[in-house]
């Protein structure tokens, strides 16, 4: 191994990437712009949507309630829903979306009511279709202002103070400061997209470094010249680790500067306000996120080369990358599931444990501890897979497998 | 100088079983001199030619290049020859003058030494007005001329070739048969591999007849003339072959 040949190799690997449009447009163009694109342009389409659900006045049926001329004023009297005439086939109607919603009324509902009973109502609608939730909770609010008018009147009428129905209040108050709030609300966000971009951004750079160069006939060109396979490997190595890291910086970088615009934009939001999120990373975060995606990083760069220099052609090599990226997808994922917290075990799954622990610093929990597990664990893992690429170098089997 | 000593190459091949490339293969070629290694396709050619090389590492025998042995000082033997073929490409997006100069540093060169070797070459080979153009865009013979300037880069004692003209045109095999000359005549050892009967004819001090990974025959054309009876190389050939 030489210092000096390994610098030769990088510079000249690192030239010749830059050149090259597709590398540029991996390692730089997509972590810059895709960050943006998706949250602005999905975070727009999101808030416009939801703002056009609750705006509108949606179409709700009455099913009944002929013999309740009382109830049936107030529900005509909504103003933000529209009642139209009632059909036998209204839980069809919702499922084609023609009306939203449709409240179901017992025999004799003003009846029941002035006499003191209990009248079930029922509340028809298209469960996880948001306009016809809206609906639905629009109809709700009405009947829960009714039943709490109703139970007044009734406790007036019997000379019994209001508070009798009302033994205890709960109160929910959340302690957590908004930053913290926003942090868990997009904590699992962050990694994710920090950690598919590292593996993305290497993705090409691996493969026309090793296999391209099998491609393109100078594989043998490189091995006649004295340099040692291992200052090969190592100086197209830390070429592919850049690419990781720069998209990786990138993408943690435009994050920080479009999540401001992001959290105005969802922010928005009237629910999301009134809780006061605060959607932004500190910068000990940032630089933190880094640090953990450094052994990350340096895993998928080495692997992404032994693998891509095992691949007989660009075609072998992006059939073996593609299902990767699935396997590198499913444990960010993972990290984003509710419920899924960070412990001893889950410390040392490659991937995972990097999801989790970015989760926690973005939401500015730091777990000292973890995080020193994770980066020697990352670490580790990382080295073996340098390893294997250094192997897979020395093997004529390999450089020639084509 | 190189000598090689019973050379041999095995590959595993998991349906064919242990293949035998090259076998017991012994040789020398002293400085000034061409030795020729003829044979045809698939003959064990371009296996030898790597492993003298040092790209690959021989199953048997071993070899001295320039002094250095390839089985323990692989890299002090790249380090004294240059290695041409049509199968040693060029980064396509380096220009001329970046490929040549990074295979001077590769070679151990500082970065005024290869840029001033690279240029005094550029000058001999008539290439200076491609310098500063990418080697994707340059024709097939600029590119031979400039694979040639890489080869020479750091002035190597011993050049090894294989079939350096194969798919070449006329003209860019011509560059190529006097740069050998140009090398044998500046008093370097040179090695290379050809199924071209007539450029064997043309260059080669020492003639090797390979077949089946082994060396059947070897002398100047004189002294394979006299030993099988006939006038042409190609005759020669078939005769040692047995075809």
């Amino acid at each position: 191994m030489n210092g000096r040949n390994i610098a030769v190799v990088y510079r000249k690997e690192l030239k010749d990437s830059l050149r090259d449009r597709r590398t540029v447009i991996s390692m730089i163009v997509v972590p810059i712009f895709l960050m943006p694109m998706l949250t602005i342009f999905v975070g727009a389409l999101s808030a416009r949507l939801i703002g056009r659900a609750m705006l509108q006045v949606p179409a709700v049926m009455i099913i009944g309630g002929e013999d309740s001329p009382q109830i049936l004023a107030a529900l005509r009297a909504l103003q933000d829903v529209q009642v139209v005439p009632a059909t036998p086939d209204y839980g069809q109607q919702i499922i084609d979306k023609k009306i939203r919603a449709a409240v179901e009324l017992p025999p004799d509902f003003d009846a029941i009511i002035a006499n003191g009973d209990t009248a079930r109502v029922r509340i028809d609608m298209y469960q996880g279709e948001i306009n016809s939730g809206f609906s639905a909770d629009k109809l709700q609010k009405f009947f829960r202002d009714f039943r709490e008018r109703t139970i007044r009147q009734r406790l007036d009428a019997r000379h019994l103070p209001e508070n009798l129905a009302e033994p205890l209040l709960v109160e929910e108050t959340n302690v957590a400061p908004p930053e913290k709030v926003g942090g868990v609300v997009l904590g699992g966000l962050v990694p994710y997209f920090v950690i598919i971009l590292a593996l993305t951004g290497t993705m090409y750079p691996a493969m026309d470094l090793t296999v391209g160069e099998k491609e393109r006939g100078t594989i043998e060109t490189i091995l006649c010249s004295p340099i040692s396979r291992m200052s090969l490997v190592l100086g197209k190595f830390l070429m592919v680790l850049t690419a990781s890291l720069s998209t990786a910086a990138l993408a943690i970088a435009s994050m920080g500067l479009t999540l401001a615009a992001a959290g105005k934009m969802v922010g928005g939001l009237s629910q999301i306000s009134s809780m006061g999120l605060q959607f932004q990373i500190t910068p000990q975060a940032v630089i933190w996120v880094f640090v953990m995606i450094v052994p990350l990083a340096v895993l998928f760069s080495a692997a992404l080369l032994a693998i891509s220099l095992f691949a007989k052609s660009f075609k072998e090599a992006q059939s073996y990358l593609s299902p990767l990226t699935i396997v590198v997808i499913a444990p960010a994922i993972v990290s984003i599931l509710p419920g899924v917290e960070l412990n001893a075990g889950l410390s040392l799954v490659p991937i995972l444990n990097t999801s989790l622990v970015c989760k926690e610093i973005v939401s500015g929990t730091y777990h000292w501890g973890y995080i020193a597990l994770i980066f020697v664990s990352s670490c580790v893992y990382a080295a073996g897979a340098l390893w294997v690429a250094i192997r897979l170098f020395q093997r004529e089997d390999v450089l020639f497998r084509i | 100088m190189i000598v090689a000593e019973n050379l041999g190459k095995e590959f595993r091949d998991k349906d064919r079983g242990v293949i035998r490339a090259v076998g017991n293969l012994s040789f020398s070629c002293q400085p000034g001199q061409v030795y020729g290694l003829l044979g045809a396709n698939g003959a064990g050619k371009t296996t030898a030619l790597r492993i003298l090389a040092t790209i690959l590492a021989p199953t048997s025998g071993t070899a001295r290049v320039a002094g250095y042995d390839i089985r323990r000082e692989p890299e002090k033997a790249r380090q004294n020859l240059g290695f041409l073929s049509t199968a040693t490409a060029l980064y396509g997006r380096l220009t001329a003058l970046e490929m040549v100069e990074y295979f001077g540093r590769l070679h151990g060169l500082d970065q005024a030494a290869a840029r001033r070797r690279t240029l005094a070459l550029f000058e001999r080979l008539s290439i200076d007005a491609f310098r500063d153009r990418r080697c994707e865009d340059l024709s097939t013979g600029i590119k031979q001329r400039v694979s040639i300037a890489r080869t020479l880069v750091h002035d190597p004692p011993v050049m090894i070739f294989d079939e350096p003209t194969s798919g070449l045109d006329v003209i860019s095999a011509r560059t190529i048969v006097d740069f050998i000359r140009e090398c044998r005549d500046g008093g370097k050892t040179v090695v290379f591999s050809t199924h071209v009967m007539s450029e064997a004819e043309k260059l080669c001090d020492t003639i090797g007849i390979i077949h089946d990974g082994r060396l059947l025959a070897e002398g100047s054309l004189q002294e394979l003339r006299a030993r099988y009876g006939h006038a042409g190389l190609e005759e020669i050939f078939m005769r040692v072959v047995g075809a």
